[in-house]
């Protein structure tokens, strides 16, 4: 398929999402300009109805965007290589978890230290992405449903930990963790106003770079997809499937418990005990999705969706229901995957009325 | 044994929704659709049952209304499913993920509208308990299993011989199967795939939706995001755990349901009580996945599930 085709449908999705997001909106009675409005300033920090600039909300829009891109990559790696990886939300837990502990138990000079913690959640991470890939390639069980249960095994290991392993007082949060091994920037905060904005684009940046990379550009990248288009070509070939698999799901599990280390210590500073998932891995699926699991798509994909969770407080301060932002998400999610409607809607509209020459479009 | 005594009737009320929805996932899967969207379709199930009921309240059938709603707005949400993963061919986990996050925006979203908060509004009852006064009884476990137990209890039980007889006992159900088996083959003896398709994502729509409302009337006081917290998940674990089989499913279900209440009552118990109760609540989940392992090798489900219909392969 042609380049520009593959990018229309999911922009189309796109266009298709928010135009039903604005249609609710209006249906309950509220301002679909409000909702535009509030995706402005979350994107520029100019409000239109204030007529102010505030440089915070760009930089909060940079912090909501920089985990999902890593669960989107995440994702994207397991989908090129044939993978379904829905576990990206517990690799990241634990992710989350190696940093903490490389954070408090670790003493080490700054920047050492930071990398150091980095590392540490990759592994993690990438450990727990290889149980389900090495459960799948050792005893053919799907990956999808390990990756489920381990997500909440993930959950509940992460809230014993923060409360017994790392000792918690407050029975919410870790001691904090100290500066060495931070992300935090007092100078990026103070650029934008104080935002939360950190050094965690760095590790994003590079990691968008390793991806393409990776997978466009060697030789072990060219194998692993290949196993993911035709795993029984791929043997015939000479290629080791079963490690193979075991390898992308590292992979996909590191990038995932690289975004746990960005949220931990880029944006909070200690762990946290959490009564439920986040969402960040459904995210991930989302932005892999969207941006065709391509670096540059995840990239693009990563910003949207960035931009949409940043845009929630200030469309509720507009008396939108912030779930509007999660309602235009999966809106847009369903209309990629509908890609089949959508195609044979653009044959139609191409073509007049009646069904399209040029026969069914390929699943 | 006091402590058996206060903890199954707990373990039944947990196990409750989760082996309705376990039902609906095996009308699904056995046609052939993989319906990961359970926790969504119970979270939507739960939303509108427990808003129909705070509007209802407080004349007496509010919760069993509720209930009705809610499963006809499980019905209407697995449609989107339907139309997504069977005509238009979509990825079946994708589809069901989209699901999923729909459901948490849009009952949020709706509760917002309606009850200006981030949840409905508290019911007064929601469901209440009932007895069934000749059995209650019996010695030993009359007390425990007849008296004073949700009616949604005793209709997940006639559910599961109900689905177990239209699944293996009547021409439809051996068609259902057939859809999820092989469909192709299904189709040369004149089945139509799709319909068949259709008939298993809304009845798993039905039967979550039940789930979901009945979560909501008998473990909760009102919707919130949390109302359903991953039962959806632990009941797609169920059908895996107890084989594609209703009665496996059950059972599967029961085992987790006393595995919850076990995590309630593990500080009570002498020999658990040092035991974090974060791992009680791992557990059912370590242990699907272990039960992952034990099987296979043998190909239990549905062999075709998954896989978007193609008239044209053999």
């Amino acid at each position: 398929m042609p380049r520009r085709r593959a990018a229309l449908v999911p922009l189309l999705a796109i266009l298709l999402g928010f135009a039903l997001g604005a249609l609710v909106v209006a249906a309950t009675g509220r301002s679909p300009a409000d909702m535009f409005a509030a995706l402005l300033q979350g994107l520029s920090g100019v409000s239109l109805a204030a007529r102010s600039f505030n440089p915070r909300y760009p930089g909060e829009f940079l912090v909501q965007a920089m985990p999902i891109m890593l669960t989107g990559l995440s994702v994207g790696f397991a989908f090129r290589t044939g993978l379904f990886n829905i576990g990206a939300e517990g690799q990241l837990m634990v992710g989350s978890l190696a940093a903490i502990a490389a954070g408090l138990w670790v003493p080490a000079p700054s920047l050492v230290h930071v990398v150091l913690v980095l590392l540490a959640a990759m592994a993690a991470g990438g450990l727990w992405g290889a149980v389900p890939g090495w459960l799948k390639a050792r005893f053919n069980v799907h990956e999808v449903v390990v990756s489920i249960m381990l997500n909440y095994v993930a959950l509940h290991l992460n809230n014993w930990a923060v409360v017994d392993l790392f000792h918690s007082l407050d029975h919410v949060k870790t001691p904090v963790i100290p500066a060495s091994a931070l992300l935090r920037s007092p100078t990026l905060s103070a650029l934008t106003n104080g935002s939360r904005l950190n050094w965690g684009f760095v590790p994003v940046a590079l990691s968008l770079l390793v991806y393409w990379f990776l997978i466009e550009r060697t030789t072990f990248g060219f194998g692993l997809r290949a196993v993911g288009l035709n795993k029984e070509c791929a043997r015939y070939a000479g290629m080791k499937v079963n490690r193979s698999i075991v390898a992308s799901m590292t992979i996909s599990g590191a990038f995932a418990g690289l975004a746990g280390a960005v949220i931990t210590v880029g944006i909070f500073g200690f762990g946290r005990a959490i009564p439920a998932a986040e969402g960040y891995g459904f995210d991930g699926i989302a932005v892999a999705l969207v941006g065709g699991n391509t670096a540059v798509g995840v990239f693009l994909s990563g910003l949207l969706f960035g931009l949409l969770k940043a845009a929630q407080p200030l469309m509720q301060s507009q008396g939108i229901p912030k779930e509007i932002a999660s309602i235009i998400q999966a809106s847009i999610v369903l209309f990629v995957a509908m890609r089949l409607g959508i195609e044979h809607l653009l044959q139609r509209l191409r073509s007049g009325t009646g069904p399209a020459a040029t026969g069914e479009a390929e699943p | 044994m006091n402590l058996l005594g206060t903890m199954i009737p707990i373990a039944l009320v947990n196990a409750t929704p989760i082996v309705i929805a376990a039902l609906g996932g095996l009308f699904s899967e056995r046609s052939g659709v993989v319906n990961i969207a359970l926790e969504g379709i119970m979270m939507v199930g739960a939303f509108s049952a427990a808003s129909v009921t705070v509007l209802l309240e407080p004349a007496a059938s509010a919760g069993y209304l509720g209930m009705l709603v809610g499963v006809l707005a499980g019905v209407a949400f697995s449609a989107l499913h339907a139309v997504a993963s069977i005509h238009l061919r979509a990825d079946q986990v994708v589809s069901g993920t989209a699901l999923n996050i729909l459901a948490g925006g849009l009952t949020v979203y709706l509760c917002q509208i309606f009850f200006g908060q981030q949840r409905s509004d508290a019911f007064a009852t929601g469901l209440s308990k009932i007895s069934i006064p000749a059995l209650a009884r019996l010695p030993v476990i009359g007390g425990v299993l007849f008296r004073d137990v949700y009616p949604t209890t005793f209709a997940a039980l006639a559910l599961v011989l109900a689905t177990w007889f239209a699944v293996y006992r009547t021409p439809l159900g051996l068609r259902l199967r057939a859809c999820g088996e092989h469909p192709q083959a299904a189709a040369s003896v004149g089945i139509d795939v799709l319909r068949m398709r259709y008939l298993g994502v809304l009845l798993s729509g039905a039967l979550a939706g039940l789930a979901g409302a009945a979560m909501v009337l008998t473990q909760d006081i009102q919707y919130t995001i949390g109302s359903v917290h991953g039962t959806g998940f632990i009941a797609l674990a169920c059908l895996i755990f107890g084989k594609w089989n209703p009665f496996g499913a059950l059972g599967a279900g029961l085992f987790f349901g006393l595995s919850q209440a076990t995590s309630i009552y593990a500080k009570d118990i002498p020999f658990l009580h040092a035991v974090p109760q974060d791992f009680f609540y791992m557990l059912p989940y370590a242990l699907t996945v272990i039960a992952l392992l034990a099987f296979s090798g043998k190909s239990v489900g549905p062999r075709a599930a998954g896989e978007p219909y193609d008239a044209g392969r053999r």
